[in-house]
């Protein structure tokens, strides 16, 4: 093969701004051409939407076929038609967990370093693109999952419209669930690089725990489930207290699962910035 | 240019490399050269800033390496061609690189062309043979036409044609003016490429040298004669100094003497020379006496006992006649 020219230096500098820095505003561009131009990505959102509009018109579905049985006054139509998040929340893990682990299982990781070896730049840029991302898509899912639930109960007259009280703001906490859930996992697969135990933990955090808090005595368990963190952010897509007066409203419950998700990914940066990659 | 200044890294209580300090001069083919193990690549990613040095720093064009403005521009490196995210296509992985040091997209095409890879530039690089992911690798350093390249084993593993191609782009790219850092553990390709050889083993620089100094200092030479009467010219060559081993076929193989003088001593004592020939011992075997002290994991027949410093003895070499 002919490789007589590689390009000469001097009209190749023209290429390159005479001023600044590889900055922010490039990496951005550059991780968002990284997160669509994966097959992995369009399944996993896919499945996504499929699986919480899925759950959500199941599980309004079930309902509208026993509706003898349901109080209107303590029935939460909204948290109904959104409860394929219980398990979205997985799914999206898996995808925030891949946007870091996949750049060290496939080794991509020394050559996204080698061409912006700023690591804090490279690490804010993969986390603003993914929530970004998962924002949208999370809209898309909940408000998704929101209006064939209603559709579903509808015919029973146990539906909600979204001029109802806190109906709006449960349907965008929706999305604002799945992203932090999903900057959770994003910041775990920075601290432990390997896609599986990131996941892992992920799901140990949001729903073993949960699950676990289940068998304490009930004493104990007032004071421990609330601080849950998918427990404490899951309200902020309910409308009623259904779960008990104890847990934390809708904006102090998520704060507590942003929390953890500051947490995980401060713990990330620091990983990120001072390992040998 | 990129100068390392005590350039000391340690994986636990293992010295990876050690008080390392060279300079890579511009515009030539340096050559990196140490049996597998030496701290080739550890030296090349702590070029890069993928690993922090323990102690002493390195430079390119006189900066650590994360504070230059545009890293593509100064520096294009392929250490490995297999880091890459399989499930990509050529061209977003090129793409993405380029975005990141504000490369124009129509960049991604010049260099796919120059490295032959425009045909499967859609299709994603986990199908791509080992030398298509080597272009890919290389395409990839040259997308912000930097003025160093840096190519770890780059010919390793690939078919003579690979090879070849590989051969002529560094040899093209350093005619272009830019500087070339090539490592390898083949003294054989050093030798066909490299201006300039760095040479470690355990993590410690060796030599720093031009090929042919480093062949001139390193290698013994030896004169190769045939004769009928092998055995009285031998004695002859001892008496004046030198020393013999017997060669392949019958010869003889002298070493401590000019060519001209064991001429002279046959002449002088009427023996019959059938051949007088001047050996030039090879890179390769200047570099495997230079670090045959430093190779990490010596091979041993089965039931040698393990000596590490059973150097002298590993080599191949067999010492002189009495």
């Amino acid at each position: 093969m002919a490789t007589t020219q590689i390009a000469s230096a001097a009209s190749q500098r023209l290429l390159l701004p005479e001023t600044g820095r590889a900055g922010f505003g490039d990496a951005l561009r550059s991780e968002f051409t990284k997160i669509k131009s994966t097959r992995s990505t369009y399944w996993t959102l896919l499945a996504l939407v499929v699986v919480c509009v899925g759950i959500g018109a199941l599980a309004c579905a079930g309902t509208a076929s026993h509706p003898q049985g349901v109080s209107p006054t303590n029935f939460d139509a909204t948290q109904q038609s959104l409860a394929g998040l219980y398990v979205g929340q997985l799914v999206i893990a898996v995808l925030g967990a891949l946007t870091i682990t996949s750049e060290y299982s496939t080794g991509m990781i020394r050559t996204t370093l080698s061409v912006q070896p700023r690591r804090g730049v490279v690490f804010a840029a993969k986390a603003v693109v993914f929530a970004v991302v998962t924002l949208v898509i999370g809209l898309i899912t909940s408000f998704g999952s929101f209006f064939v639930g209603q559709a579903i109960l509808s015919s029973h007259h146990l539906s909600a419209t979204l001029g109802e009280p806190n109906v709006l703001r449960a349907v965008i906490g929706g999305a604002l669930f799945l992203t932090a859930c999903g900057m959770l996992a994003y910041g775990l697969g920075a601290v432990l690089r390997h896609t599986a135990a990131a996941i892992s933990a992920t799901i140990g955090l949001l729903f073993v725990l949960t699950v676990l808090v289940q068998f304490l005595p009930q004493s104990w368990q007032d004071n421990v489930d609330k601080w849950m963190p998918a427990i404490a952010g899951s309200q902020i897509w309910t409308t009623k207290a259904t779960g008990g007066p104890h847990l934390f409203s809708a904006w102090p419950g998520f704060a507590v699962l942003a929390g953890y998700a500051a947490v995980a990914i401060i713990a990330g940066l620091v990983c990120f910035r001072t390992r040998d990659a | 240019m990129i100068e390392a200044r005590g350039l000391t890294k340690r994986f636990g209580d293992k010295l990876a490399v050690d008080q390392l300090s060279f300079t890579v001069e511009p515009g030539r083919i340096t050559g990196f050269l140490g049996p597998n193990g030496a701290g080739k690549t550890t030296t090349m990613r702590l070029i890069l800033g993928l690993d922090r040095p323990t102690r002493g720093s390195v430079t390119v064009h006189g900066k650590e390496f994360t504070k230059l403005a545009y890293p593509m521009h100064e520096i294009g490196a392929l250490l490995d061609a297999k880091a890459v995210h399989g499930g990509r296509s050529a061209y977003n992985h090129l793409l993405c690189l380029a975005q990141t040091n504000g490369i124009p997209r129509r960049r991604v095409g010049e260099v796919l062309d120059l490295v032959g890879l425009t045909d499967v530039a859609k299709k994603r690089s986990k199908g791509f043979s080992l030398g298509m992911g080597q272009r890919l690798g290389i395409a990839a350093a040259l997308l912000g036409d930097p003025a160093i390249l840096m190519f770890d084993e780059p010919v390793n593993g690939l078919d003579p044609e690979g090879i070849l191609w590989i051969r002529n782009l560094m040899k093209a790219l350093a005619g272009e003016g830019r500087t070339i850092f090539v490592s390898s553990h083949l003294m054989s390709e050093m030798e066909n490429t490299a201006d300039h050889l760095l040479v470690i083993g355990r993590g410690r620089l060796i030599a720093d040298c031009s090929v042919a100094e480093f062949i001139k200092r390193n290698s013994v030479q030896s004169v190769r004669v045939r004769t009928p009467k092998p055995d009285i010219l031998a004695e002859l060559i001892v008496a004046a100094g030198g020393t013999t081993v017997p060669g392949v076929g019958g010869a003889l193989v002298a070493q401590g003497l000019p060519v001209h003088q064991i001429g002279d001593l046959a002449f002088e004592n009427g023996i019959r020379l059938h051949e007088l020939a001047p050996a030039q011992a090879s890179l390769e075997e200047a570099f495997m006496e230079l670090t045959a002290d430093s190779v990490e994991f010596h091979a041993h027949a089965p039931g040698q006992q393990d000596s590490a410093q059973a150097g002298s003895t590993d080599r191949m070499h067999p010492t002189g006649v009495a």
